[in-house]
């Protein structure tokens, strides 16, 4: 069932990376006219000095009976104006671009953050954490990098590319001609080297991410790599990474340089080239020496920014690369889908009152290909039952939790929440927030955040008081174990929870989720690491509370099937009993045979050697 | 304290760029070479367009014809300082680039290294998102600016070649230049300083934003089931925005910083054609003086901003090496003994004399005073109700944590005098929660140690695991995807108590290990345990009574303490919180007898 997200196009051209981006980031577009204004008149202080040296040279000190001081004065004190100026405005275009682009960059991150939440759990668990991470994180830096310097650079190099263009048209337009030609080569290199640049940087990138994916495992799993002695496996396991990311960081180099070295090669083609052509051109009359030396200084200015430019080109290609897998992220899409913003027409809300399930012909597999995890399930569960769920570990238990809380949706059939008097809604046409209001479910492994016992607990709940929680563990009749702690319910509970053990855990998710007052609430395993007393005490206390309200239970632990109304038997996928406790007790068949085998263990009978 | 800090940015900037150096001393020197290459030949080439312009054009012009070898020559002379330039561009972007990456992969490898070497407890007072961050963007940081470090240095050269130049050619003219230059610097140590508390709080949020990531990722099912999107989006947000802000208040003043250092360059340029002109009026040079001289100011520019470019990094470099430091210092660093475990057959002898374990941060010991032995080849089991310090007791035993107090005996030996190595060859530990990692199967079982695939099957046979992995499709060598994601969580615990099994430990520590598998399983896997020809010295947190029934002996765990131990039968009748805890099924209200 480990569904990766699609690996990126590493085809796609930077431009249809940058228009699938910019429509990604409408912040971005905000302001960008004047900007790019101001990042012509920066290009101006780039041609002023060279211009001002010829102007001073030809016209001022080679002036017809000496050196005309004055126009000298002048232009130097003009151009030094101009540079001033220039400078002023590369500032206000600076503090635009890096405002706009941080502010736009936030905003991706943000959105690429909440569809990683928005993506189905089968995508959440496949995908790698670390590397989730990194897509927003290192990703969206390298961009904020390459924008930091790489935008407002490939800005002006345009812009003066451009000027310097013109400026060489009205000097010569046979010479201008010659440079263009010579750097016609150069622009089919760089298109070949962008292409390759765009494989190369976009492999460097997914090897940060499985870096950190590995990385982040020795980390999480820190205590089972030292139970068993494994740290120089898992060193080599990081090291490994390691050297794949520097590996694919030097092919990456070497591609660059094969960029920056096609530059230098075009510039000095275009020198060569302007010499001879000048000469010929000069010695047929149509143009003159001083027109020739001239342009040899003049191509300097069009050289450069195109010197720049490849090196702009290369880094945003590293960019481009980081920005692909970030807008890979946010083009995939959810699997399940809120139908509050995929078809808010035909959203409908939760019918009032305590909700029942009903399954619909209901087909659920994890692959295509893959055994049924169930099979053509049609049943009705009526409202305020509490119904257990038992059958052996894989027998579809969890995947009939997940698809009633549509944390999946089914292959075929339809799940539907209501009740015969309300009227039955399918689960598909439920907004999210009316669905994650109304049913709550509690999974085995209650992640706790890094804080305290009542903000997990608030978690279910925004806005009730430390007194609140309390009172909640009360109800629960927890009261003695929060005592217990530290700082009572203001204790924190450190990263995960680690500060807990796994039951204590436990207390805290069943908790979080009984504040959040469901109308049906599914337990998946939610107490299987607490002592049998506190357990008994805890779903005890649940009966009471949740009297009224639909509870699907499912759990190891038979004593919950015992006192449930109800209990379905789940095998290969297939529901093969249905009854109550007495009833199915004495019935030959899987529950009396599981049942027979929990009473063993519970009551410390040793199991028959099979 | 502060103050002090900042005055001393630039010094540690330049420490920081000797520490580089002196790690790749050798790619360095190359990549220098290279990047002076470079820098004679952009002075060379300016030279040799100069006297193509003297001997060639101007000639040609002159006389009105062409001579074609000399044209020839003139362009050979291009072609040939150009490759020379492109061999110095290799030299330098190639190299500086191995040399970054290689800073790059060492360090991650001494951080990473640092993770794995310390102590649970340092990790416990550690976000991984944090340590993420360090191992990626702190690590990316501190090193960013060797890519242009050769270049930087490079321009120096050229800077000195022209100097010199200048000074030869009219002293006054020069002093242009040494008022420039300076200034350069001047601006740049100005920028350093106002820079540096940027960059370490960008860098800081840079974790922060990747913290937060993290931890919303891994609760990305709690999330989802209690609908908390929307205000976990929010919780990113809020942290995103102010790393927005703090990446823009750096952008303010490198904003400022790019165009000064550009701009100063070209106002030298204008100040040396004002001055120059009076000068030659004066006849004090001539024009080719003066325009050499003017040429070699622009070509200043290039080499002024690469320095800036080293300069500019420096800042961020500096904090994200300081974000580093901390984790490559960190000591605690579990230390090991001599001593060798007995190699006899069989179990282990486990003594507990008077162990107690606090965390850090927390007034009230987790484990107070517990002492008891467990005889070779005995079965203990530890019961205690929820939050009593069952799993910190476990974790003691196989020398996870170290206790505060106390020792923790293995065949009459300190297992802290053990090598390194020896605690986990002979015992083996299976928590609560099955870690699995991204691997196969087998590397889940054998961890790369030296078992064969009957081994691991016979070890999955006892499991109870061999039926899912034998339906799994590539059997041993299915994927099992990141911490077994593929799997439920009772087929984890079963691979975790195969990994496990596999290693016949002398004394296997299961800390509620069967939680998540089925009774009848958990039968079969105990049923196997005791069937074994040598068995193991076993210590089981369990609460389930056929477990407890195995048992030669139960401690009753309290608060951190062993409250009492006896037989099972023992403590029914004399502790009423372990006939309670362990007859809470029996004892349930409407279940029939």
């Amino acid at each position: 069932m480990t569904v990766t997200l699609p690996d990126e196009d590493r085809h796609e051209g930077g431009i249809r990376t940058l228009r699938r981006g910019l429509r990604m980031m409408p912040e971005f577009r905000r302001g960008l006219p004047l900007t790019v204004l101001l990042a012509v008149l920066a290009t101006a202080g780039r041609v002023v000095v060279p211009i001002a040296v010829q102007q001073v040279l030809d016209r001022g000190i080679g002036a017809e009976g000496g050196p005309d001081l004055d126009f000298v004065t002048w232009v130097v004190l003009g151009c030094a104006v101009i540079v001033v100026l220039t400078a002023v405005a590369v500032y206000g275009m600076n503090l635009r671009l890096f405002r706009t682009t941080e502010t736009a960059l936030a905003g991706l991150r943000v959105r690429a953050f909440r569809h990683v939440h928005d993506l189905s759990a089968v995508h959440q668990q496949g995908d790698k954490r670390g590397a989730l991470v990194s897509r927003v994180t290192s990703d969206v830096d390298q961009l904020s990098q390459f924008m930091q310097w790489g935008g407002v650079l490939g800005l002006i190099s345009f812009g003066q590319l451009l000027v310097a263009t013109v400026v060489m048209f009205v000097y010569s337009w046979q010479l201008t001609l010659v440079v263009l030609v010579c750097f016609v080569p150069l622009g089919i290199a760089v298109r070949w080297f962008a292409a390759k640049l765009a494989v190369v940087y976009g492999v460097v990138r997914e090897r940060i991410g499985d870096l950190l994916a590995a990385v982040s495992e020795s980390v999480v799993g820190a205590s089972t790599v030292r139970a068993y002695g494994v740290r120089e496996r898992t060193a080599e396991r990081i090291d490994a990474a390691i050297d794949r990311h520097y590996r694919a960081a030097v092919d990456a180099q070497r591609v660059a340089v094969g960029v920056f070295v096609s530059g230098e090669f075009a510039a000095a083609l275009a020198n060569a080239a302007l010499v001879v052509a000048g000469v010929y051109l000069g010695l047929a009359g149509d143009i003159s020496a001083g027109t020739l030396v001239a342009f040899l200084f003049l191509v300097t200015l069009f050289v450069a920014p195109v010197q720049t430019a490849s090196e702009v080109i290369n880094e945003a290609q590293n960019a481009l690369a980081g920005f692909r897998r970030v807008l890979d992220i946010l083009d995939t899409e959810p699997d399940v889908r809120d139908p509050a913003t995929a078809a808010p027409e035909s959203t409908v809300h939760l019918p009032e009152g305590v909700l029942g399930v009903r399954f619909d012909h209901v087909t659920f597999r994890y692959s295509p290909g893959a055994r049924a995890a169930l099979d053509d399930i049609d049943l009705v569960i009526e409202p305020r039952r509490r119904v257990a769920i038992v059958g052996e570990t894989g027998s579809g238990k969890t995947t009939f939790a997940k698809l009633v809380t549509r944390l999946m949706d089914p292959v075929e059939g339809r799940v539907l929440l209501g009740s015969d008097a309300a009227g039955w809604v399918p689960l598909s046409d439920v907004s999210f927030a009316s669905l994650r209001s109304r049913v709550v479910m509690v999974p085995q492994d209650g992640f706790l955040f890094d804080a305290t016992v009542a903000d997990n607990v608030r978690y279910g709940r925004p806005g009730i008081s430390d007194a609140d929680v309390a009172t909640a563990f009360d109800d629960l009749g927890l009261t003695d174990w929060v005592t217990g702690l530290p700082h009572g319910v203001a204790s924190p509970v450190g990263q995960r929870g680690e500060s807990l053990s796994a039951g204590e855990r436990q207390l805290v998710a069943v908790a979080r989720a009984y504040v959040a007052d469901p109308d049906l609430l599914v337990l998946d395993e939610a107490t299987s690491a607490v002592d049998p007393a506190t357990e008994q005490r805890l779903t005890r206390a649940l009966d009471t509370l949740t009297a009224g309200r639909t509870t699907l239970t499912i759990a190891h632990r038979l004593s919950t099937a015992e006192r449930a109304d109800e209990i379905l038997v789940v095998d290969a996928g297939h529901v093969v009993q249905r009854g109550s406790h007495a009833e199915l007790v004495g019935t030959d068949g899987t529950y009396a045979r599981l049942h027979a085998s929990w009473r063993r263990s519970s009551a410390g009978e040793p199991e028959p050697v099979a | 304290m502060p103050r002090r800090r900042r005055d001393a940015v630039v010094r540690r900037g330049i420490r920081h760029v000797g520490r580089a150096i002196a790690l790749q001393p050798k790619i360095f020197s190359a990549a220098l070479l290279g990047s002076s290459l470079f820098a004679v030949m952009t002075v060379a080439s300016a030279y040799v367009i100069g006297e193509i312009t003297d001997r060639v054009v101007l000639p040609s012009f002159d006389q009105g014809s062409a001579s074609t070898a000399a044209l020839a020559l003139a362009v050979a002379a291009i072609i040939g300082v150009a490759l020379l330039r492109i061999v110095g561009i290799i030299g330098r972007r190639l190299l500086s680039g191995i040399m970054q990456y290689r800073l790059q992969a060492q360090m991650r490898r001494e951080v990473t290294g640092q993770y794995l070497r310390l102590p649970l407890s340092w990790h416990q007072q550690h976000p991984t998102g944090q340590l993420l961050s360090n191992a990626n963007s702190d690590v990316e940081a501190a090193w960013f600016f060797v890519a242009p470090l050769a270049f930087g240095l490079g321009a120096v050269v050229i800077i000195l070649i022209t100097g010199g130049a200048m000074v030869v050619t009219d002293p006054l003219l020069a002093l242009i230049g040494l008022v420039v230059f300076p200034l350069v610097f001047v601006i740049n140590a100005l920028y350093s300083q106002v820079m540096s508390p940027r960059q370490q709080r960008a860098q800081q949020l840079r974790a922060e934003v990747s913290e937060i990531a993290h931890e919303s990722f891994d609760a990305a099912l709690v999330v989802k089931t209690l609908g908390r999107e929307e205000s976990e989006t929010e919780r990113f947000n809020a942290r995103a925005g102010e790393l927005r802000d703090g990446l823009i208040a750096v952008g303010r003043v490198r904003g400022l910083f790019d165009p000064l250092i550009e701009s100063l360059p070209n106002l030298g340029t204008l100040a040396v054609l004002l001055l120059g002109a009076h000068r030659v009026a004066d006849g004090a040079i001539d024009v080719g003086e003066l325009v050499s001289i003017a040429y070699l100011f622009t070509l200043l520019a290039l080499p002024i901003r690469a320095i800036g470019w080293v300069l500019a990094e420096l800042p961020r470099a500096l904090a994200g090496y300081d974000r580093i430091t901390p984790v490559l210092e960190a000591t605690g660093e579990t230390p090991y003994g001599p001593e060798d475990a007995a190699t006899t057959a069989g179990g282990a002898a486990l003594g507990l004399q008077g162990i107690g374990y606090t965390f850090a941060g927390v007034e009230r010991p987790a484990v107070r005073d517990v002492t008891f032995d467990v005889p070779a080849g005995g079965t203990v089991a530890v019961v205690g109700p929820t939050g009593s310090g069952k799993s910190t007791l476990a974790g003691l035993l196989v020398r996870l944590v170290d206790p505060v107090d106390g020792t923790v005996l293995l065949d009459g030996l300190d297992i802290r005098r053990l090598r390194e190595g020896q605690v986990s060859d002979h015992a083996a530990f299976v928590a609560q929660q099955a870690f699995l990692f991204d691997d196969t199967v087998r590397g889940n079982i054998t961890l790369g140690g030296p078992y064969t695939d009957e081994d691991v099957w016979a070890a999955l046979r006892v499991a109870a695991a061999d039926d899912f992995v034998t339906a799994l499709p590539d059997g041993l060598d299915t994927h099992v995807g990141e911490r077994g994601a593929s799997l439920s969580g009772g087929q984890r615990q079963r691979l975790a108590l195969a990994r496990a099994i596999v290693r016949r430990p002398r004394l296997l520590v299961l800390d509620d290990a069967t939680s998540a598998v089925d009774p009848s399983v958990e039968a079969r896997i105990l049923d196997a345990l005791r069937a074994s020809d040598a068995p193991a010295t076993v210590v089981v947190v369990a609460y389930r009574q056929a477990t407890i029934a195995l048992a030669d002996e139960v401690v009753w765990f309290e608060h951190g303490r062993a409250v009492a131990r006896g037989s099972h039968a023992y403590l029914l009748g004399e502790v009423p919180g372990y006939a309670d805890l362990v007859r809470a099924y029996s004892q349930a209200d409407g279940v029939p007898a």
